[in-house]
């Protein structure tokens, strides 16, 4: 009896990189521009150390909160200025940029956005990544990623501070109630960050992702339900807060270098 | 209403082959695999396609469609330009056999090696579990087991030498079904770093935006699975909590 012989186990031998007809670069293309020109931005503001504060509004820029070195303009540091003079390199926030900057570069959106963008690992879904060896995030440094529980609640405080510099930009010098366009937008901003923390995957994890029952834990599971609608929209407030710091940052400068007046509402 | 459209499809067997040029009927409200049947009976009937259930639900005709993985039964005609050359490939991670059908074994023999429901020393009728508890892992069951994500997972589909160290997302998301089942005795977030790869995936998400059934593998499984192996791996309060006795930990599920 004869026998039929298997065929040979190979893939399908198809050259092109990809066989996609869609526009798949332009995602990768989106996330390279917007965060290269962020990050240029950002680190032009922190390292600038002037137009951060307008001491008539009490407004003062997320960037530069909390503002905590002896250098900071009097009025601007509301915790006070335990580090010395610092270098030009480092920012007069250094307690907090550091940790913000982490929660970002280890945040779950932004490691699919700059894993697509910036290291085509892979460039956009079906389409052939570049690299000849692939170890994902086993290994330092990206085993690092592991960290993000830590600068999230790092973020939690910052955004702490950033919640009671927005409601300080309410209050004139006598603690009286007052209102700007600039408060307005040092709020929203405030709000938009609360948004992206709080829909954090780490602390969807943490409020009670972790738990094996939810039956057994009706409250985390209410604040569970809640933090995975937000959730959905990480990546949404990821690219928004990027925005809104920018907008919030620009405003306070503007008016700090008196390039623009405030206009008062109260 | 029907016009003809131009499809090229990927033929061939033992990896050797090329893509090959038709012209075929187009029927209003069909679908890609009703074009490729049309193409078996009026001009190519040696033509190889695995299909069965026609509506989205058996996971068979598993396809890469103008370079995307998707059903074949899924994708409406009615999405693509009149004028619009239609490609159809194998899936491109798993070997071929012929034409459009591709020998996914690998997919069975991971299976394979995911430990079983634990359930302890629970008796059979004893078990109850709340609708809260249910719902969470109802929307893992939904897969149909079509293995598009393990096909679009690069970590696979580019680098075939991982393939013995990752289970591919469908998998992991089977292991984090079963880490979040409330009445599983087993911990099984070592096992899932260690023998199914977890630490591979770089999350780009790429398993959800292909699922047919609307998953959400990376938000729903992957990432609640990989912060669970940060608590049992790489959270240094967590050690300091099991050293000093606050934090009990539970025993590992033996390796496959």
């Amino acid at each position: 009896m004869s026998t039929v012989e298997a065929p040979t186990k190979k893939r399908a031998q198809i050259t092109a990189k990809t066989l996609r007809t869609d526009n798949w670069l332009n995602y990768p293309i989106f996330i390279v521009v917007l965060f290269t020109a962020w990050v240029g931005y950002a680190t032009f503001r922190s390292l600038m150390g002037k137009y951060y504060w307008v001491e008539e509004y009490n407004y003062l820029t997320p960037f530069y909160s909390p503002c905590v070195s002896s250098e900071c303009v009097e009025g601007s540091a509301h915790f006070g200025t335990f580090l010395p003079e610092l270098p030009f390199f480092i920012p007069l926030a250094a307690v907090s940029l550091p940790f913000l900057l982490l929660f970002r570069l280890t945040c779950y959106y932004y490691r699919k956005a700059y894993y697509r963008g910036y290291w085509a690992s892979p460039p956009a879904c079906a389409v052939r990544e570049p690299h000849k060896k692939y170890t994902g995030e086993r290994r330092f440094p990206l085993i690092g990623q592991n960290l993000h529980r830590y600068f999230w609640a790092a973020a939690v405080v910052v955004s702490l501070i950033n919640t009671y510099d927005a409601l300080l930009a309410f209050t004139d010098a006598d603690g009286g109630f007052r209102m700007g366009l600039g408060s307005l937008i040092l709020l929203g901003n405030v709000i938009l960050l609360w948004g992206y923390t709080l829909s954090c995957h780490s602390c969807r994890h943490i409020v009670g992702g972790r738990l094996k029952s939810f039956s057994k834990h009706p409250i985390r599971y209410r604040a569970w339900t809640l933090v995975s609608r937000l959730n959905e929209r990480h990546g949404q407030y990821a690219l928004i807060t990027l925005g809104s710091l920018v907008v919030a940052d620009l405003y306070v400068a503007l008016v700090s270098g008196g390039v623009i007046s405030d206009p008062r509402i109260i | 209403m029907s016009y003809q459209a131009k499809f090229r499809v990927w033929r061939g067997d033992a990896g050797e082959g090329e893509l090959v040029d038709y012209t075929v009927e187009v029927n209003e409200g069909e679908v890609v695999l009703d074009v490729i049947h049309r193409l078996q009976a009026t001009q190519a009937p040696d033509l190889a396609v695995r299909w069965n259930c026609k509506a989205g639900k058996c996971g068979s005709c598993s396809a890469e469609i103008n370079g995307m993985p998707r059903l074949m039964c899924m994708t409406r005609m009615s999405t693509f330009a009149e004028d619009e050359v239609v490609t159809v490939t194998p899936i491109r991670t798993f070997p071929v056999i012929r034409d459009l059908v591709t020998d996914v074994s690998f997919n069975y023999e991971k299976a394979r090696q995911i430990p079983a429901f634990d359930p302890g020393d629970a008796k059979p009728g004893e078990l109850r579990m709340m609708q809260e508890d249910v719902q969470r892992s109802q929307e893992f069951r939904k897969c149909i087991e079509c293995f598009l994500c393990n096909n679009v997972c690069h970590v696979i589909r580019d680098h075939e030498e991982n393939k013995p160290a990752f289970a591919g997302p469908r998998f992991l998301m089977r292991i984090a079904e079963l880490e979040m089942h409330p009445a599983d005795r087993s911990d099984r977030r070592n096992i899932a770093q260690e023998d199914h790869g977890l630490g591979f995936c770089n999350i780009t998400k790429c398993c959800t935006e292909v699922c047919p059934e609307h998953i959400k593998i990376t938000d729903n499984a992957l990432i609640p699975l990989k912060e669970r192996v940060v608590g049992r791996r790489y959270d240094p309060l967590v050690w300091l909590g099991a050293k000093l006795g606050i934090v009990k930990k539970s025993e590992d599920t033996p390796s496959a």
